[in-house]
């Protein structure tokens, strides 16, 4: 097979597409202004400003006034819970979320709990789901906020956020989402969803990086992370980001008109999938029906991630582990450990997402090459001896 | 992050395989830690003759295991034993310093290979230094979470 280059590491960025680009130069290079300016220029800015907002509340299916810009959704997340948190402190100092949030959510939560609160990392089930149940049992009367991923960046389990976000209203408690890999991927009407807040990142879904947003439902008390020049309705300082502000809502429009083609998407990566558990002592990671339609996540055993990643490279291909080695952690990814899976398993693990610019022919070079990758590390690793025929 | 001389030993492994009827064989490291080292050495008259590793492990873990080999092969038991990681790594030019723990393996594992073939012949020697191989992860892992 001749040798290609293929992306399989869509949950890591995307690549911004050409029209993504084309949407953000006029304010490089025109419409530069300063949004809070008063003059002619200013006002220029503005307009576009509240054009774009007003275009992504539409795709989001939420009111314009609910949308704040961030620099990333790390900073939204940061956003969410630390600001929920501590403008609800009087009410009571109980957080809950996951043991598989990005760390965006468990670091902000383990910075809290140094700082009085309380939190509850709910453990998941084999797939990586907790149940709106779980969630329910683990509310209690100082409780403010419940913070749930709605798709995982590692496995791609999709986490029952309507159902949380019910639980969550009938006690009387925040609910929050992050949804950086879920919005663009999955069809999502934050009205319909019920949650009280909900973060996304503008490079997941093909614009640069650089540029967040965190919807807040109107009336709820949440604080800021950033103070300033009272941009963002006073809760977010900061001059707007415009031009990456109109990437983003390019990006979002077109991610949303695409949809549809979400299924061809789906469709290969289950052939993915099916072609490569039929290598021996590999097992699948993350839920098979709740799942994001780009991602596969697949253990090898006996060999490890980070060697597999070099090689897939070598081939020209793109994608990620969960290893403990291509990271700066002592063990691997604590999702793949909360799932279950025993350190070795969790090592030898590799991560492909696919997205709308992947072809049929991408997932046969994967395969074919994914599968002499394993066999070669295989045949070095000491571990394989034991199991050989 | 790789040096091309550790892409170069990672993408083309000296010395990978088995040897039958070794006369010395050192594992170390373990699965739950992400790496294992094991070396065969063939022994004629005090001179390795024959070297060959396996692996299971990151890029650095193959490359210094690869490097090690070459760099004993052909050399006295003795001169073997002197092998220290930091020269493993100078050889390779450099590794990140997450990855250092994976030389100090390479280090172990000729040792451990050597106090192999001491044991089946009776020899009486200490080997300065070992351990007797990595038992916690810790051991060698110096990096810490980011």
């Amino acid at each position: 097979m001749e040798k290609r280059f293929v992306y399989a590491d869509n949950a890591a960025t995307t690549a911004p597409l050409p029209e993504v680009i084309e949407e953000m130069m006029p304010y490089l290079k025109e419409k530069w202004g300063n949004p809070s300016s008063i003059h002619s220029k200013g006002n220029e800015a503005k307009k576009a400003l509240n054009a774009y907002r007003e275009k992504i509340a539409l795709l989001l299916d939420c009111e314009k006034d609910e949308i704040y810009f961030t620099s990333c959704g790390t900073e939204a997340d940061n956003h969410a819970i630390r600001g929920a948190a501590l403008a609800n402190a009087s009410k009571g100092k109980h957080i809950i979320t996951t043991k598989v949030e990005h760390p965006a959510v468990l670091k902000t939560c383990r910075s809290l709990e140094k700082e009085g609160f309380e939190v509850t990392y709910l453990d998941v089930d084999g797939d990586g789901r907790v149940s709106a149940q779980a969630v329910e049992g683990a509310i209690r009367e100082d409780t403010i906020l419940v913070s749930v991923m709605y798709a995982n960046n590692e496995i791609g389990t999709i986490m029952p956020i309507k159902e949380i976000a019910g639980v969550c209203r009938a006690h009387g408690v925040l609910c929050m989402t992050d949804a950086v890999q879920a919005v663009g991927s999955v069809p999502i009407s934050i009205r319909e969803l019920g949650v009280d807040m909900l973060t996304a990142s503008g490079h997941k879904i093909h614009a640069p990086k650089g540029i967040g947003l965190l919807y807040i439902k109107k009336g709820k008390k949440v604080g800021n992370l950033i103070d300033g020049g009272g941009q963002e309705r006073g809760r977010r300082g900061g001059t707007e980001n415009l031009p990456y502000i109109a990437a983003f809502a390019k990006a979002l429009e077109i991610a949303v008109s695409r949809l549809p083609d979400m299924a061809r998407v789906e469709k290969m990566r289950n052939r993915l999938i099916d072609e490569l558990l039929k290598i021996p002592y590999s097992r699948l990671n993350g839920s098979r029906k709740h799942r994001l339609p780009g991602n596969a996540n697949i253990s090898f055993e006996f060999i490890e991630g980070e060697s597999i990643l070099l090689l897939m490279d070598m081939a020209g291909i793109c994608c990620s582990t969960g290893s403990a080695c291509s990271s700066n952690s002592l063990d691997p990814s604590h999702v793949l450990l909360a799932i279950g899976l025993p350190h070795e398993v969790a090592h030898g693990s590799v991560r492909l997402t696919l997205s709308h610019e992947n072809t049929e022919e991408d997932v046969d070079y994967i395969i074919e090459n994914l599968k002499n990758t394993v066999e070669r590390l295989r045949a070095m690793s000491p571990l394989y001896e034991k199991y050989r025929i | 992050m790789y040096s091309e001389k550790v892409m170069d030993h990672f993408a083309n492994p000296r010395n990978v395989g088995e040897i039958e009827n070794a006369d010395g064989i050192g594992e170390v490291g373990n699965a739950k830690c992400g790496d294992i080292m094991k070396i065969y050495l063939k022994i004629d008259g005090e001179i390795i003759t024959d070297v060959k590793f396996k692996t299971f492990g990151c890029g650095a873990a193959v490359a210094t295991s690869s490097m090690a080999t070459e760099m004993i092969k052909g050399k006295t038991v003795d001169e073997a034993l002197l092998l220290t990681n930091k020269a493993v790594v100078e050889a390779l030019d450099g590794l990140p310093a997450a990855k250092i723990h994976c030389s100090v393996l390479a280090e172990e594992a000729v040792k451990s290979a050597v106090a192999d073939y001491y044991k089946r012949n009776d020899i009486d020697k200490e080997i300065p230094g070992f351990k007797g191989g990595c038992i916690e992860c810790d051991d060698h892992h110096g990096h810490g979470e980011e």
